[in-house]
């Protein structure tokens, strides 16, 4: 059951912060830099991090509830690739473990696990996992309606505006993603990965893998690639970013851009009222890959900006001056001018 | 359960680029008297800008498909946004007598208890969700161009519903709300001018090398190969899968139609398909990859 998020002492403005928790280690950490809830995956392919020295086995998600439950925080799991044909039992298995070892909810994207869970773990919370891509209030109402999804994570393709219309016709929870890596596509349609490398994070849970990059040295300075494919090139002294496949270098009607997206990071600190006033319950930070004292920074950052907000003081200004690591920040799909 | 080449279907998919008015009504008007295919789906999937344009011609064009005998299909959005988008999916779903693609759940949802077909941009992979699919009236389903054949044989063995799988051209890999041909124009997506019209088959994207990559289709990110699984039809029809979908390319339709009967008839070798294809489509070669779970991007001749 989930302690927070059915809280009736909580007071109704205030949000949920999710935070990534890839190993063990990052799980402790985020619990005590203040998330209020953790989410993580088993070590295998039924999760869209299945990246390698990250995620659980069966035992450390139950010492990894054990501490968060023991410090109040819930434990989501996510379960969020798609089975292929004839070998659905990782999954099941996974969805089954999740509830017997006392997370508060699965994250699922799979149509058919979704019904699974409800007919085979009743008593464990369904959330519908951003790789569901479900975007509209009838699309959400289906697995309300039909499975009993008590959460959405909302797919990053829709305006704070969209998000409260979005709010008022649906009665499921939605979480939003706030900080950190950014898909361009439309996540759980995007097929891209797979295109280049034969690994998608449908299939496999990985996107553009580490397997498949190279750094080449050449006249033009040193080119990032993928499957063989040139993603970036970058000028001596330049730093030289990971080939990830949406935000690479490319030509198009005769023009050199990052014709996807730059590589930037989502960073929403600045606009958590109008994140609040959109009627949300849940921000999520992504960075299951990341280590803990990035888990650590981001997650008190963010913290005490909810914790501001409940009280209805003024944001840290330096508190998201420290957060922005000198990268390119964007408010993403969240802004109509980023469309 | 095997098929007989001989009673498998050919569906012609929607038209996923923004042709002009004119041209999409000769394509569809030489379809439904020349082209060898047994339906046809219409309708706009890639972006709502384009829809408003069309309504009347979607109209004609499905009684001309009905009088040569085709089985005409609607098919919906891939990626909905705002309530007016649904609305107007809610509008083009509204009649009876016809069969609707959905790829959207939403879709699928609203044509609960009708017998519907559920598009390549839905994510079924497997068995369970095709069944749970199947319980909402879903009767065919066209599966995603990812799939591996081995996985499409599960699944179409399972014997749940009808199996269609996606044999001859570009491959849909994304959709974002992001318009890419806007912004490679240097426009914004509201005032987009309709730069995607520019280009029949969408605009190639090169790597700085020069190297062509992808495609690009509005809010859609296509494969730059064109999907050929001609040598892979008689595993298909093994296996059990009975349809069989080309998608519309600014090529000679009708002849890839003819091509593709020829091979499921046992009269065309596949060979001779993927020689007289290579290239058709900007230069651009064929892929066969996601058959083979490997890169979709990759031709592999069968062993």
């Amino acid at each position: 059951m989930s302690r927070v998020a059915r809280d009736p002492s909580r007071p109704v403005t205030s949000l949920e912060l999710v935070c990534p928790a890839g190993t063990p280690a990052a799980l402790r950490t985020a619990v005590d830099a203040g998330a209020h809830t953790v989410y993580c995956g088993f070590r295998d392919e039924t999760n869209a991090r299945n990246f390698p020295g990250l995620n659980f086995n069966r035992e450390e998600l139950r010492d990894g509830v054990a501490y968060a439950h023991d410090h109040g925080a819930d434990v989501l799991v996510a379960i969020n690739t798609f089975p292929a044909a004839g070998n659905l039992d990782p999954w099941y298995r996974a969805i089954d473990d999740a509830a017997r070892l006392g997370a508060d909810a699965v994250i699922l994207a799979d149509i058919g696990l979704v019904e699974y869970a409800k007919d085979n773990a009743p008593n464990i919370r369904r959330h519908l996992s951003v790789q569901a891509a479900a975007s509209t209030p009838e699309g959400i109402n289906y697995y309300a309606n039909n499975f009993g999804i008590a959460r959405v994570v909302l797919p990053r393709v829709l305006t704070l505006p969209e998000i409260k219309e979005l709010n008022r016709h649906t009665e499921v929870e939605t979480e939003v993603f706030v900080f950190g890596g950014l898909c361009v596509m439309a996540e759980g349609r995007c097929s891209l990965s797979s295109y280049v490398t034969g690994k998608s994070p449908n299939k496999t849970g990985v996107c553009s893998p580490a397997s498949h990059v190279a750094y080449e040295e050449t006249g033009a300075g040193l080119a990032s690639k993928l499957g063989g494919f040139t993603i970036n090139r970058f000028a001596q002294g330049e730093p030289a970013g990971y080939p990830t496949l949406c935000k690479g270098r490319f030509a198009a009607n005769d023009k050199v851009s990052y014709l996807f997206e730059e590589p930037v990071s989502l960073n929403l600190l600045e606009m958590l009222p109008e994140v609040a006033d959109a009627g949300v319950t849940a921000l999520k930070i992504e960075g299951r890959q990341r280590g803990k004292a990035y888990v650590e920074k981001v997650v008190k950052a963010f913290r005490r900006a909810v914790d501001a907000l409940e009280k209805g003081q003024q944001l840290d200004a330096a508190a998201i001056a420290d957060l922005t690591e000198g990268g390119q920040e964007t408010a993403g799909a969240y802004r109509k001018a980023w469309h | 359960m095997s098929i007989d080449g001989k009673d498998a279907k050919i569906t012609l998919g929607p038209l996923l680029f923004n042709w002009p008015e004119a041209k999409r009504r000769d394509f569809y008007f030489r379809v439904a008297d020349e082209a060898d295919v047994d339906s046809v789906i219409l309708g706009e999937v890639v972006c709502s800008k384009r829809t408003p344009f069309m309504t009347k011609l979607w109209e004609e064009v499905i009684e001309r498909m009905r009088a040569a005998g085709k089985e005409p299909i609607m098919s919906t959005q891939a990626l909905i946004l705002s309530s007016r988008e649904m609305g107007w999916m809610r509008d083009i779903v509204a009649d009876p007598g016809i069969y609707y693609e959905a790829n959207d759940i939403a879709v699928a949802d609203m044509l609960k208890g009708r017998p519907h077909l559920i598009g390549p941009m839905m994510n079924v992979y497997n068995e369970g969700t095709l069944a749970t699919l199947a319980r909402g009236g879903a009767d065919r389903v066209c599966l995603p161009f990812e799939m591996s054949g081995e996985t499409t044989a599960v699944i179409a063995k399972a014997g749940i519903m009808e199996v269609e799988a996606f044999v001859y051209g570009r491959m849909p890999l994304a959709i974002a709300a992001r318009c890419y041909h806007a912004r490679a124009y240097n426009l914004p997506k509201d005032n987009c001018r309709y730069v995607c019209n520019l280009h029949n088959d969408g605009m190639t994207v090169d790597t700085l090398e020069g190297k062509p990559f992808l495609t690009v289709n509005g809010t859609q990110t296509m494969s730059y190969t064109v999907n050929n699984l001609a040598a892979e039809i008689p595993q298909y029809l093994e296996m059990g899968v009975s349809r069989f979908r080309i998608s519309p390319h600014d090529v000679d339709i009708v002849r890839i139609a003819d091509l593709f009967r020829g091979v499921l008839l046992g009269r065309v070798e596949p060979q001779q398909v993927l020689d007289e294809t290579e290239g058709l489509v900007d230069g651009a070669p064929n892929s066969n990859g996601f058959f083979y779970d490997e890169e979709g991007l990759r031709y592999k001749v069968a062993e």
